[in-house]
């Protein structure tokens, strides 16, 4: 401890955390990487980056820039002429309805001008021909957005279990516990599953109620310890004296003493999480068609391997492990940074 | 000792019949009229009414969970609604290939976890030890998907050295030559967080008095750690692996799924897809309480490894 910090006030156990955090190099390190995506995440989120992302600028299976575009055989996309060229067929159904909607097209001038589709993309091109580097950012939006908001649910009821169980005690606390043995008895994978299974639809909000709602067990736990041991020490009973309620005590005075477990808890379930939504997305029980998330890519990428076309597998691969590997790096930084005891 | 496992299986009956409300309630309740589902696009009110009668669900819901629980006690979970076999034949069937893989995979990452913990102990702080950390690190980030992909491609598809997919009739044949690649691909999954917790776990016991004492009664460092440390830094060891089983039997289903091996978790999945609700409903409970035996069965263990732990 230097001067300087023996004469000011004293520092609080979050200014001393951010110190030992920034000491570390590998802290501030994946700190960057992570508030790197976050960025990204809200700027694609805003619309203001990556927002084209389902322009179909290349070619079907388009190379990455720096193989080429014959290296890999890229299938040429049918031309519009040959299209057009299909014989009538005077038993179509839909024969009236093309017809008028040829028509209207016609009428607002040239029918759908068919852009110039780039022969390679700087890392390659999807089915459809998507830019992937911009499909990736979009994938992780999804999958990101997912794990944070999962993780908060999953904190959140954990946080508001483990305080009442642990400040009441006696048949609140029995009632949580029986809850808390009947969550752990199921293995977590098998109650994903089986909550998807009688959801049946799918879509972002599913997910996260799904995750949100079977992760909440590790967090209560460590909360519910916390709430035991703070809620007789010296301030909670000085609080109790001036006559704060029960609500009050909970959650303004013993919170904020034992919030650093809840973020710990938070950082280690996103990781979690964002794997799991991964998992889930790619079995088909999570993103809804039409919303792109790095499960979603891994399983159209599964089937692109075979004939080769390994930069779609890459992208989505790359960029979740360099997410995760911050992100895990992050949570052991800030685990030591806020409880130095540990070791 | 027998008082011991009476009164502990006498807790678990209110963990039990939680699950079994939960599961009831999750299926039965949240989870919607299933005649729908079952009827298809083509259903009328009469085949509706029908199978809503087969399946007793126009029964009352205290009716609904008798029906349940007897289903429960007499292990008989009635047919499966998506193929008509019965729910009891096929968890029979499908138990011999999960477990052909989860108990080799089981031996041999428990093993390989506990050698490179101890040599990883062996060099704790310095370089190599933060090297071979982070690179665990890195290994956890990836998706278990990557890992099955790229192998399955290259070791399988590529190279040829392991069939793509597939299952046969002899456990010997399973064992050797379809089982051998998810085995394979298991263990690179898992090695990584295995050996991060056994390393903490024998971290946790190098500082110790006893550890002090053999040392300076001139034990060798080899003998301290495979045999004293060792031996101490087994019983969370042991916690880890039998609290893990029951749910390994589940979380091996993508490489079920990939590898086209009847377990458990590829069934599980086959289940969830079909809207199959009488397998899920059987699967989770069985597993319930198989956690639950295999905690009894910890907690039995424990005195085995330490004669100090007196079980009350």
């Amino acid at each position: 401890m230097t001067a300087a910090t023996l004469m000011g006030p004293p520092a609080g156990l979050w200014t001393l955390a951010w110190r030992r955090l920034r000491a570390d190099r590998v802290a501030m390190l994946s700190l960057a990487v992570v508030a790197a995506f976050l960025l990204m995440l809200v700027l694609s989120a805003g619309g203001l980056f990556a927002a084209d992302w389902e322009d179909e600028v290349g070619v079907n299976y388009a190379p990455p820039g720096f193989v080429g575009a014959t290296a890999a055989g890229a299938a040429p996309s049918p031309a519009p002429a040959e299209r057009a060229a299909l014989p009538d067929n005077p038993f179509d159904p839909l024969d009236d309805d093309i017809r008028a909607l040829k028509a209207q097209l016609a009428a607002r001038g040239d029918a759908a001008p068919e852009l110039a589709r780039r022969a390679t993309l700087p890392f390659g091109g999807d089915k459809w021909g998507h830019d992937i580097i911009k499909k990736t950012i979009k994938g992780g939006e999804t999958s990101i957005v997912v794990g944070l908001a999962a993780a908060a649910l999953a904190v959140g009821i954990g946080t508001v279990f483990g305080a009442l169980s642990g400040y009441w005690g006696g048949v609140v606390d029995d009632i949580f516990n029986w809850f808390y043995s009947i969550f752990t008895a199921i293995p977590s994978v098998l109650m994903i599953l089986a909550v998807a299974a009688v959801l049946q639809q799918r879509g972002v909000a599913t997910i996260v109620l799904i995750l949100g709602l079977t992760g909440w067990t590790g967090p209560y736990r460590l909360i519910r310890a916390e709430y035991i041991k703070h809620k007789g020490r010296e301030y909670v009973l000085a609080a109790d004296a001036i006559g704060a309620s029960h609500w009050r005590k909970m959650f303004s005075h013993i919170f904020p003493n034992v919030s650093h477990v809840a973020l710990v808890q938070l950082s280690i379930l996103v990781v979690g999480f964002i794997k799991a939504e991964v998992i889930l997305s790619f079995l088909g029980f999570g993103v809804p068609v039409g919303v792109v998330s790095w499960g979603s890519m891994l399983n159209e990428a599964q089937n692109e391997l075979i004939l080769g076309r390994w930069w779609q597998l890459t992208a989505a691969a790359i960029a979740m492990a360099l997410l995760v590997t911050a992100f895990s790096l992050l949570t052991d930084a800030l685990r030591d940074a806020l409880d130095p005891k540990v070791k | 000792m027998g008082a011991f496992v009476v009164r502990r299986v006498w807790q678990m009956l209110p963990t039990m019949l939680g699950v079994v409300l939960l599961v009831f309630m999750l299926f039965n309740w949240v989870g919607g009229d299933p005649a729908y589902i079952l009827a298809g696009k083509m259903a009328n009110a009469e085949a509706i009414a029908n199978i809503r009668h087969q399946l007793g669900v126009d029964q009352s819901y205290p009716m609904q969970l008798w029906i349940f629980i007897r289903q429960i006690v007499t292990c008989d979970f009635g047919l499966s609604w998506a193929t008509g076999e019965p729910v009891s034949h096929i968890i029979a069937t499908r138990l011999g290939p999960s477990l052909t893989v989860l108990l080799p995979l089981t031996v041999l990452e428990t093993l390989i976890g506990i050698a490179l913990a101890l040599a990883v102990a062996f060099v704790r702080g310095s370089r190599t030890d933060r090297a071979v950390m982070i690179a665990c690190t890195v290994g956890m980030s990836i998706s278990i998907l990557v890992y099955i992909i790229v192998l399955q491609y290259g070791l399988a598809y590529k190279l040829g050295l392991f069939p793509v997919q597939g299952w046969g009739q002899g456990w010997r044949e399973n064992l050797l030559r379809y089982a051998a690649l998810p085995i394979l691909i298991g263990l690179a999954v898992s090695i990584a967080p295995t050996l991060r917790l056994y390393r903490s776990f024998v971290l946790d016991e190098v500082g110790q008095d006893y550890v002090r004492t053999a040392r300076a009664k001139g034990l060798g460092e080899r003998r301290v750690m495979w045999v004293h440390v060792l031996r101490n830094a087994a019983i969370p060891i042991v916690t880890h692996v039998m609290a893990s089983l029951p749910a390994l039997l589940i979380g091996a289903f993508l490489l079920e799924r990939f590898f086209g091996i009847p377990g458990i978790g590829r069934e599980v999945i086959l289940a969830v897809e079909r809207s199959d609700f009488p397998v899920i409903k059987a699967i989770t409970v069985y597993v319930a309480v198989a956690t639950m035996v295999f905690n009894l069965l910890t907690d039995l263990m424990y005195q085995a490894l330490d004669p100090r732990v007196k079980l009350a």
